[in-house]
C-alpha cells in the first residue's frame, strides 16, 4: 500500500483527507482562518462585554459598606418598658431617602431574658428596625397595644419585636447599639430568626431564618461586617 | 350681463405647433417631473437597495378566510409599544434620575409647568397599562385560536419572552417619579424578587446596586427602563413580526378547511 522508498506520511494527517496537505497538517488552512477569525471576534466582544457586567454588578455584589455608628441621645433618654423613635441614616448622599427609623429602648430583663453574651457594643440597649419582614414597608409602634403594625399586608410584631400575627417571615431585624463617652450610639442592622439567633450579614425581608431558611438565603457580600 | 364669447378664430399656420416627428415622446415639462419626484425619489432608493421585494414580502401576504378584528391585537399593542417608545424619548429631555429629590422636581415640572406635559406624561403612564392590557388580550387570541401550534412554537416564546420585558419594564418605571408609591413599590418589588431561593438575596442587590436602596437604584432602574430593554423589546419585536410574516396567520378555529366543492368527492 505504502511506497518503501518513500518517508512514510504523518498518520495525523494522513486520515484527515486534505487535498495537498503539508506533511504533519492537521488542519486545513481555510478552518485554521475561519477559528482565528471566530476567536479574535469571541476575544473583541468579550473585550467590552465582560468588564461592562462585571462594572453592572461587581460594587453592586460585593462592596462592603463601613460600619457606622450614630449617636441618638444619652442612655437615660431609653426606658426600659416603651419605645422612642429615633431617625438614622442608612445610606448618605441622598436626603430623606437614606433615612430610617429605629425604635429604642433599654434592656428589659423580664421580657428579654439575661443580656446575651458576646454581642457586639453590649446589649444594654435594643433598637429595632421599622423594616417589616414580610416585604420592607415600615412598621410603627402602637403604644396601646404594644405592637409593631404594619400598613402593607397586615404583619404584626409584639413588644420584642417577634411576628405575632400575618405574613411576616421573622422577627423584626435589629441594630448594634453600644454607648461610648456617655452617649448612646446605633451601628450596623442584623437580623435574627424565631429564637432571637442573629445573623450578622443581615436578610431582605421575606427571607425566613429558621431551619433550612438560613441555608436557602445564604449570607450576601454586600453587608458591613463588624471586626 | 355676461356677453357669450365669440368664436376664437384658428392660429395662423407659421404659429401653431409643429406636430410630433414620429418616434418623439410626449413633451415633459418641468411640472411633469415634480409629479414624478417622488416615484422617482422611491425608484432611486429601491434601485440601490431593492427593499421593494422584501416590504412587498412583508406587507402583501395571504392571509386566511375567516381574519377578523382579534388579529390586530397585535399590531395594536406594537403600535402600544411604539407610543411608550416616542413619549418616553421625549419625556427623557426633561427627567432627571437623581434620587435626592431632583426626580421628583424634575416629574413635578414636566407635569405642571411643560406646554403639554401633563399630557405626554399623561400617555406615558396610561399607555403602559394599555400595552399590558394588549398585550394579555393579544396572548389570549394566541391561546384560544390555537395559535401557538406547530410551526409557530418558536414565535410564543419569543411572546412570552417580550411579555416578561413588557413586566420589567412597567417594575423599572414605577420608580421614576419617586414619590412614596413607586419607593415603597419599588423596595417590597425587589423584596418579592429576595425571596427566591439561594440566588435571590443576590439578585436583589444586583437590583439595588448594594445592600440598601440608595442613589444608584434609581439610575440603575432609569437605564434598565430607557435604555437596556426598549433596544432587547424592539429587536424581539422584530423578530416576532418576521415569523408572523414568514409563517402567516392562522385561520379562526371554527373555521372548517373545506377544499374546493368541486373538487370534494361527495358533492360530485
Amino acid at each position: 500500500m505504502s511506497d518503501p522508498r518513500k518517508t512514510p506520511k504523518s498518520k495525523y494527517t494522513a486520515d484527515r483527507a486534505m487535498p495537498g496537505a503539508f506533511e504533519g497538517e492537521t488542519v486545513t488552512r481555510r478552518r485554521f482562518m475561519t477559528l482565528t477569525t471566530h476567536g479574535a471576534g469571541a476575544i473583541a466582544v468579550s473585550a467590552f462585554a465582560l468588564p461592562t457586567l462585571g462594572f453592572a454588578a461587581g460594587s453592586a455584589l460585593f462592596e462592603r459598606p463601613q460600619v457606622q455608628w450614630q449617636t441618638v441621645g444619652a442612655p437615660e433618654d431609653f426606658p426600659e418598658d416603651t419605645y422612642v423613635p429615633k431617625v438614622i441614616t442608612e445610606i448618605s448622599g441622598v436626603g430623606q431617602v437614606g433615612k430610617t427609623t429605629v425604635y429604642m429602648r433599654a434592656h428589659n430583663e423580664r421580657l428579654d431574658g439575661p443580656i446575651p453574651e458576646g454581642i457586639p457594643g453590649g446589649g444594654e440597649f435594643i433598637a429595632i428596625s421599622t423594616r417589616c419582614m414580610h416585604l420592607g414597608c415600615p412598621v410603627r409602634y402602637v403604644e396601646a397595644s404594644a405592637r409593631f403594625i404594619c400598613p402593607c399586608h397586615g404583619g404584626v410584631y409584639d413588644f420584642t419585636g417577634a411576628v405575632s400575627g400575618g405574613p411576616p417571615v421573622r422577627p423584626l431585624d435589629r441594630f448594634f447599639v453600644r454607648v461610648q463617652n456617655g452617649q448612646v450610639q446605633v451601628g450596623p442592622r442584623y437580623s435574627v430568626n424565631s429564637e432571637f439567633k442573629r445573623f450578622e450579614a443581615y436578610r431582605d425581608p421575606g427571607q425566613p431564618l429558621d431551619g433550612i431558611g438560613q441555608y436557602l438565603y445564604p449570607p450576601r457580600f454586600s453587608t458591613p461586617k463588624l471586626d | 350681463m355676461k356677453l357669450p364669447k365669440p368664436p376664437v378664430p384658428p392660429l395662423p399656420t407659421a404659429l401653431q405647433p409643429p406636430p410630433q416627428r414620429p418616434g418623439e415622446g410626449e413633451k415633459r415639462g418641468p411640472l411633469d417631473h415634480a409629479k414624478e419626484a417622488g416615484i422617482s425619489a422611491v425608484d432611486w432608493v429601491d434601485e440601490r437597495t431593492s427593499l421593494s421585494g422584501g416590504l412587498r414580502w412583508a406587507m402583501f401576504r395571504k392571509v386566511p378566510k375567516g381574519t377578523n378584528w382579534f388579529y390586530t391585537l397585535g399590531s395594536a399593542t406594537m403600535f402600544a409599544f411604539l407610543s411608550q417608545a416616542v413619549t418616553g424619548v421625549f419625556l427623557a429631555m426633561y427627567y432627571r434620575p437623581d434620587a435626592s429629590g431632583g426626580a421628583y422636581e424634575s416629574i413635578r415640572y414636566i407635569t405642571n409647568e411643560v406646554f403639554l406635559g401633563e399630557f405626554v406624561r399623561g400617555m406615558h403612564k396610561w399607555g403602559s397599562t394599555v400595552m399590558v392590557v394588549l398585550i394579555f388580550l393579544h396572548m389570549g387570541r394566541t391561546f384560544f385560536f390555537g395559535a401557538y401550534k406547530y410551526p409557530r412554537e418558536l414565535n410564543w416564546v419569543i411572546g412570552a419572552v417580550l411579555l416578561i420585558l413588557t413586566m420589567v419594564m412597567s417594575f423599572t418605571g414605577y420608580l421614576l417619579p419617586f414619590d412614596q408609591r413607586s419607593y415603597w413599590a419599588t423596595i417590597v418589588g425587589v423584596n418579592i424578587n429576595g425571596t427566591g431561593p439561594l440566588v435571590g438575596p443576590y439578585l436583589s442587590d444586583f437590583l439595588r446596586g448594594g445592600a440598601e436602596f440608595g442613589a444608584t437604584t434609581l439610575s440603575r432602574f432609569y437605564a434598565i427602563h430607557m435604555l437596556l430593554l426598549p433596544g432587547a423589546i424592539a429587536a424581539l419585536i422584530g423578530a416576532h413580526l418576521y415569523l408572523v410574516a414568514k409563517l402567516g396567520t392562522t385561520a379562526p378555529p371554527w373555521l372548517k378547511a373545506n377544499g374546493d366543492d368541486r373538487l370534494n368527492e361527495d358533492r360530485v
